[in-house]
């Protein structure tokens, strides 16, 4: 009998050539590429092998305030003049174009934050061109939307969106401004711009008026000159718990409606009676999806003590089948870390755990030599009091905590200052019920894990925000009640 | 021979029998499909692959020519190629085994022969250890019994249970394959509970179904079987072969199905030892592939032979 | 000789005195002296977030009906005693015709808003048609403990129509009230504990707002404000330390003696919306071919 029992896979590359790059990107300010005032540019960098990808404009405060003027003249002038219908095919026609580029949008996500293709390729792309979809047929039946009210639209939106998920934030927050009736200015993460940048192309391409959308790159300050501008009416900020702290601090005796989507530390439970090996599943896309860059991650594993140990070998088992590598790897699960920074913190928080005297594994792989790569991490028997279980880390690392009743889970699972998200495990319908009701978390996946879509609403509970982004109450954020 | 069970023991076994959740199983294999094997990797898994085909014949019309066709094509793949595999095995009704016992003499080709009134099953008990017992004695090396659905669906596991115990004693040296007709029983947790007690009564190869009925080998029955095969290791430290049967019929599935036995069970199933597949056009497909990998040109039919 | 009333708190279902044994002289329009009421101190807040939390979440999972049951009530027991009410308001200045009014009113808002308690739940949830094979809801759901300051321009209808639509949603609050005018909060609260609302879901403090706004505003277990005319400065300095866990924070500028100003809106301001995946097993026939 023949035997051929070692079967490693080829590399897979994604070709990049589909990407048109600048070597240089200016501000997107009415309908224009306009040079930043300080003329000032800085690099955006190729994580995954620390190549120099392209320059990027710096906005300063002049302007920001350059781009929410242009916002407030495509506001009144134009955009708040415009039918639902006529807003609606705009909108439409966005996600077409998007689609039509979705390949390129997918390597350039992937080339600009880490991310494996497969996922840029699967998930980010198609979720961001689905969610102007979703958003474009709103735009018209805002009256249906909220019976008994009459809705209007706030005005100039700013918009700030993470490193994580760069392109899909963005559709998160433009789309649903738009299809309301308000103009934007965005400001993309300083380092993943280029999607936004990619995004204002298509803008102009879909024939876009001047104004509606503006993109302004740059680091925290611009943004902050964006969330400090008086003639702002909506701030949508995605982002860590500090930052969306210091701008509801900013936003104290303004009128600015403000939603925020922060960080998180989320519980994902597993009962004894739950479908065990989809639940392993369940924990590597909950904890490993987007290289743990994902705010909603289940970063906090509950095992109940009956099948602790069966589950550690299954996860440990199943992390050999998780390739790390090359996000240009069509057969990559874990890309590169977003940022040499982010790395180091999370290369911090591996050696608080192991201070703390956790166990830790990681699995036998290759790391590439250059780039900024973290193996995926366990920290076995955590207790809740450790810094590990408690802070957010933002990347590959996950605590397994045990747990003896169900009541006791749920005390442990709600013992944390955010309430993004949770999971729950179990065969038994009627426990997920009841479970899904106490614990405080705005998305609570049972039976599955880290899902999403543009018809379902999505934020936190807590520290971990307030307002919905997705459905129905996505609309929320971007409208008000005329009186 | 291992001890048999009661009832109570079955209750026992079927306690730790975990649930099966359908859509989590069709999320782990979109996980194997979006893979990309190509290259060396490619090559390696179409010549694995085809190395652990149980090239089948099971029709009502089937004669001892067909069935020498068939075994001459088992050991001659496509001689214009060179570094190709045989198959494992070739997969007959007990009448034929005799035949391709002969036509395979001077091969490592194994004879597996159909039994236990394949496919239904639906014969007394003491019909199906005959039929067992005429494949044996005609050299059979491998004995792919079918399961009573009937009572398993009516929650006779016992007499499941007894049945292939009974003809695991019948078989000797003969490597015991278990078809459940996945078919036919319903969810993907009935299946998973008839492979932990195919696995507790005796299997040496669990498989999914006859080739008779739709679905057959879909992914996420053999993922659920690989499940229990892999939980059995886990407790005992003992391998169980698993054997996808109707359906797979091209290079593109059997390479996944590959991938997915690689990443759920681990290397050491990548034998035909371990792993089959019943099949009968997917030899050829394999072929194909093979072929356009080596030669860079995509491939015709018309030059592979159709034993 | 007239018995004059002692106005006390309304924590956790009973009447205490402030720890703190302060009161402070409530007067009429005219400056005389009506009533004496508790200043409530910073631990008078801390003792009434405890009994809020305590409350929480039995009160949060009964049911909708329930809570409307119970609302139903409240407006009865307010019929019952109208009089009292009415000569309240009159005392703390109001006109008879106003205050007729607005105990009027506030029975009616109470009746309109027990209505709601089991109603709200299915205009704010929605069942989100997925592109995966799960089954995705919304449902609403209490935000936990809520800090009100009551509106400082009414003594009874402001304070109602702050407190029903919050509570009925599962919330439980600590009010602080009218400083000027507290004893129909006072006298609102007898109402209470005596319409079947278990204990902690609502209490009441009388006071200075600036002295006990800031502890309630920076309380970490309180999990969202509803704040009603008060002082400029006050209102910054309370949505600063609001932001230590992240409050929502509502300011309402409302005459809540409107009719606009009741509603769904006031309902959904104070729930958080939770979003529940489930999969869904695709049930396919399974063949036999003999």
């Amino acid at each position: 009998m023949m035997s051929e029992n070692t079967w490693n896979l080829d590399p897979a590359l994604e070709s990049t050539a589909i990407v048109q790059l600048n070597t240089q990107y200016e501000l997107y300010i009415d309908g224009k590429w306009q040079i930043p005032q300080s003329a000032t540019y800085f690099p955006s960098v190729n994580p995954a092998d620390e190549s120099h990808l392209s320059q990027i404009a710096q906005a300063n405060e002049a302007d920001v305030d350059k781009a929410v003027k242009a916002a407030r003249a495509a506001y009144q002038n134009v955009w708040s003049q415009l039918s639902g219908a006529e807003r609606g095919k705009y909108l439409f026609r966005i996600a077409r174009l998007m689609q039509e580029k979705s390949r390129e949008l997918a390597v350039l996500e992937t080339l600009d934050g880490g991310k494996p293709i497969r996922e840029s390729r699967d998930i980010d792309i198609p979720l961001a061109c689905n969610h102007f979809f979703y958003y474009a047929g709103w735009a018209d039946k805002l009256e249906e939307a909220f019976p008994g009210q009459q809705m209007a639209s706030l005005g100039v939106a700013a918009q700030i969106t993470p490193w994580n998920f760069p392109l899909l934030m963005l559709a998160w927050k433009i789309a649903p401004a738009l299809a309301c009736g308000n103009t934007v200015v965005l400001k993309p993460a300083e380092t993943t711009s280029l999607t936004a940048l990619k995004f204002a192309e298509i803008c102009q391409e879909a024939g876009l008026p001047a104004g509606v959308v503006n993109i302004v790159t740059g680091y925290g300050d611009t943004g902050a000159a964006l969330v400090a501008h008086p003639d702002v009416d909506k701030i949508a900020f995605t982002g860590s718990t500090a930052v969306g702290k210091q701008i509801q601090r900013a936003c104290i005796g303004t009128k600015k409606k403000l939603t925020l989507e922060l960080g998180g530390k989320s519980a994902n439970i597993i009962l004894e009676d739950a479908p065990i090996d989809q639940a392993v599943e369940g924990v590597i896309n909950a904890i490993f999806f987007n290289q743990g860059h994902v705010c909603c991650a289940g970063s906090r594993l509950f095992i109940q003590e009956s099948i602790a140990h069966q589950v550690v070998e299954k996860l440990k088992f199943r992390l050999k089948s998780i390739y790390v590598g090359n996000p240009l790897d069509k057969n990559t699960d874990i890309g590169a870390i977003n940022s040499k920074k982010q790395l180091e913190t999370i290369h911090n928080y591996i050696s608080v755990g192991l201070s703390e005297g956790a166990e830790m594994y990681q699995p036998d792989c290759k790391l590439p030599e250059k780039g900024y790569y973290c193996q995926p991490t366990l920290f076995l028997d955590v207790a809740q009091s450790s810094r590990i279980a408690q802070e957010e880390i933002f990347g590959p690392v996950l605590t397994v905590q045990t747990f003896r009743t169900i009541e006791e889970v749920i005390q442990k699972a709600n013992n944390s200052p955010y309430g993004l998200a949770a999971g729950v495990w179990t065969a038994n319908g009627a426990r997920i019920f009841g479970l899904s009701s106490q614990l405080q978390a705005g998305v609570v996946w049972a039976n599955t894990y880290n899902k999403f879509d543009p018809t379902s609403p999505f934020g936190g509970y807590k520290e971990s925000g307030f307002g919905r982004e997705g459905g129905r109450h996505g609309l929320s954020a971007y409208l008000q009640i005329k009186n | 021979m291992i001890d048999s069970l009661n009832s109570a023991q079955i209750a026992a076994l079927f306690a730790l029998t975990p649930a099966i959740d359908q859509v989590g199983i069709h999320e782990r294999i979109g996980r194997i499909q979006t893979r990309s094997i190509k290259g060396t990797a490619k090559l390696q898994g179409l010549r694995m692959a085809l190395s652990m085909i149980d090239l089948t014949t099971l029709e009502g019309k089937d004669t001892l020519g067909k069935v020498r066709q068939l075994c001459f094509k088992a050991q001659h793949l496509h001689d214009q190629a060179t570094g190709l595999p045989t198959v494992a095995a070739v997969c007959v009704y007990p009448t034929m085994v005799a035949e391709a016992k002969k036509a395979l003499v001077s091969s490592n080709i194994k004879v597996a022969s159909v039994s236990t009134a394949f496919p239904a099953g639906q014969a007394p008990f003491e019909v199906k250890k005959l039929d067992t017992l005429y494949a044996v004695d005609n050299g059979a090396d491998e004995i792919d019994m079918v399961i009573s659905r009937g009572r398993f669906l009516a929650g006779d596991y016992q007499f499941v249970y007894d049945e292939i115990a009974a003809i695991k004693a019948l078989c000797g040296q003969a490597r015991l394959k278990v078809i459940f007709e996945t078919g036919e029983l319903d969810t993907l947790d009935q299946i998973r509970k008839m492979s932990d007690l195919a696995i507790a009564a005796g299997a040496d190869f669990i498989k999914t179904s006859t080739g008779k009925i739709q679905p057959a080998a879909t992914f996420p029955v053999v993922l659920t079987m690989l499940g229990a095969i892999k939980d059995h290791f886990d407790k005992t430290g003992q391998m169980i072969g698993m054997k996808p049967a109707g359906g797979i019929s091209s290079a593109k599935l059997a390479l996944q199905h590959l991938l997915l036995v690689k990443e759920v069970l681990g290397e050491a199933w990548l034998t035909n030892e371990w792993y089959r597949f019943g099949a009968s056009s997917l030899a050829n497909d394999l072929l194909l592939q093979y072929q356009k990998q080596v030669t860079g040109k995509y491939q015709s039919a018309t030059y592979f032979s159709i034993d | 000789m007239e018995i004059l009333k002692t106005y006390k708190l309304y924590i956790g279902g009973q009447f205490p005195r402030t720890e703190s044994g302060r009161t402070y002289p409530v007067r009429g329009a005219n400056g005389n002296h009506v009533a004496n009421a508790c200043l409530g101190s910073r631990k008078d807040v801390r003792n009434a977030v405890q009994a809020a939390r305590k409350a929480q979440s039995a009160w949060a999972v009964r049911s909708g009906f329930n809570r409307s049951q119970i609302l139903y009530r409240i407006a009865e027991i307010l019929e019952d005693r109208k009089a009292q009410f009415v000569s309240e308001l009159i005392s703390m200045g109001s006109s008879t015709a106003d205050a007729q009014n607005e105990v009027q009113s506030s029975i009616d808002r109470c009746v309109y808003y027990a209505g709601w308690s089991d109603k709200y739940q299915a205009l704010l949830s929605s069942v989100n048609p997925v592109a995966t094979p799960h089954f995705n809801f919304s449902v609403p759901e209490a935000m936990g403990v809520v800090g009100v300051v009551s509106c400082q321009r009414t003594g009874l209808i402001g304070l109602i129509s702050q407190i029903l639509p919050v509570i009925l949603g599962g919330n439980t609050i600590v009010v602080i009230a009218n400083s000027d005018q507290p004893l129909g909060a006072i006298s609102f609260a007898e109402v209470l504990a005596t319409s079947d609302v278990p204990g902690g879901v609502v209490n009441i403090l009388t006071g200075q707002i600036a002295e006990l706004l800031p502890t309630l505003a920076g309380h970490m277990d309180v999990n969202a404000l509803s704040l009603a005319y008060i002082d400029a400065d006050l209102l910054k300095a309370a949505q600063e330390v609001a932001i230590d866990n992240l409050k929502r924070c509502s300011v309402y500028a409302e005459d809540f003696t409107l009719q606009t100003s009741q509603g769904l809106a006031f309902i959904s301001t104070f729930q958080e919306i939770k979003t529940t995946w489930h999969p869904i097993e695709q049930l396919s026939g399974g063949g036999s071919g003999y």
